[in-house]
């Protein structure tokens, strides 16, 4: 055979190119998860700012160690905690809460004792450093 | 005289540029989200329902404490003396940036003080408890 190959245009078809572009995005659309960071916002006290509160204005908040929160000296259960201090805010609304976690107390303890705080509306929380 | 006929206006959407705007959309996708960068430490992240969303990934400096102590940042491990200097430089390039920590709800509370008061001699206050979402 001896025909001589005709030189047929060489145009790459152009009319699916939306369709592989528009795949393309979609791919990229559902690939990427967007896992936002979702979390507890503090803002720690800046280093040596440390304030004198009057006694009457603060309340202790003990964590110990099996996550048990007292707090002012009386034992709270944990899910009473922002009933209870949301009633201690509305009488001082200068209320400030100090918690202070033992050593040996869980992150998880600590978290949840904060989302309780935040729950009942305290802005003002005061970290205070781990007991020995 | 005869009036011309009006030329018949074509109606179909003009497709040509079709791909270009797709591709556009497609590379503005790919340049706006960001990759997760580290990999981390594997933690068990506590659950609280009060929680608020970090507003932006690049202003975030993430801090892996994972349940037996160790603690990773951009996937090196430190020990818990170390934060101070890391956080500072990383305070000085962005001074916005907000801290996530990232630790397993097991750590020990003596482990998340100590750093604490790495960052705060760091002056890097803004901190994010990282947890999940509980649902009740």
């Amino acid at each position: 055979m001896t025909g001589k190959r005709r030189f047929k245009g060489g145009a790459i078809p152009t009319s699916s190119m939306a369709d592989i572009a528009f795949l393309l995005l979609i791919f990229f659309l559902v690939t990427t998860t967007i896992d936002m960071d979702k979390g507890l916002g503090m803002v720690l006290p800046a280093e040596g700012q440390e304030v004198e509160i009057s006694k009457k204005n603060i309340v202790n908040c003990l964590i110990n160690s099996s996550g048990k929160v007292l707090l002012g000296g009386e034992p709270v259960e944990l899910r009473q905690l922002n009933r209870v201090i949301r009633q201690k805010l509305a009488e001082n609304n200068k209320l400030v809460i100090s918690v202070k976690a033992h050593e040996k107390t869980s992150y998880g303890a600590y978290v949840s004792v904060i989302d309780q705080l935040k729950m009942a509306n305290a802005t003002r929380i005061s970290i205070a450093e781990t007991d020995q | 005289m005869k009036i011309k006929k009006k030329t018949e206006i074509s109606s179909e959407i003009p497709t040509a540029s079709m791909p270009d705007i797709i591709f556009m959309l497609l590379i503005f996708f790919m340049v706006t989200t960001v990759l997760r960068e580290y990999s981390g430490l594997p933690v068990e992240l506590p659950k609280a329902k009060r929680i608020e969303k970090l507003k932006s990934k690049r202003h975030t400096a993430h801090i892996f404490v994972s349940k037996d102590g160790l603690i990773s940042i951009e996937d090196k491990l430190y020990k818990a003396d170390a934060i101070m200097n890391i956080m500072y430089d990383k305070r000085v390039d962005d001074p916005q940036i907000v801290v996530s920590l990232k630790a397993d709800q097991r750590a020990r509370m003596g482990l998340i003080s100590k750093i604490q008061n790495q960052l705060r001699k760091a002056d890097a206050l803004k901190i994010n408890y990282s947890t999940k979402t509980a649902i009740d």
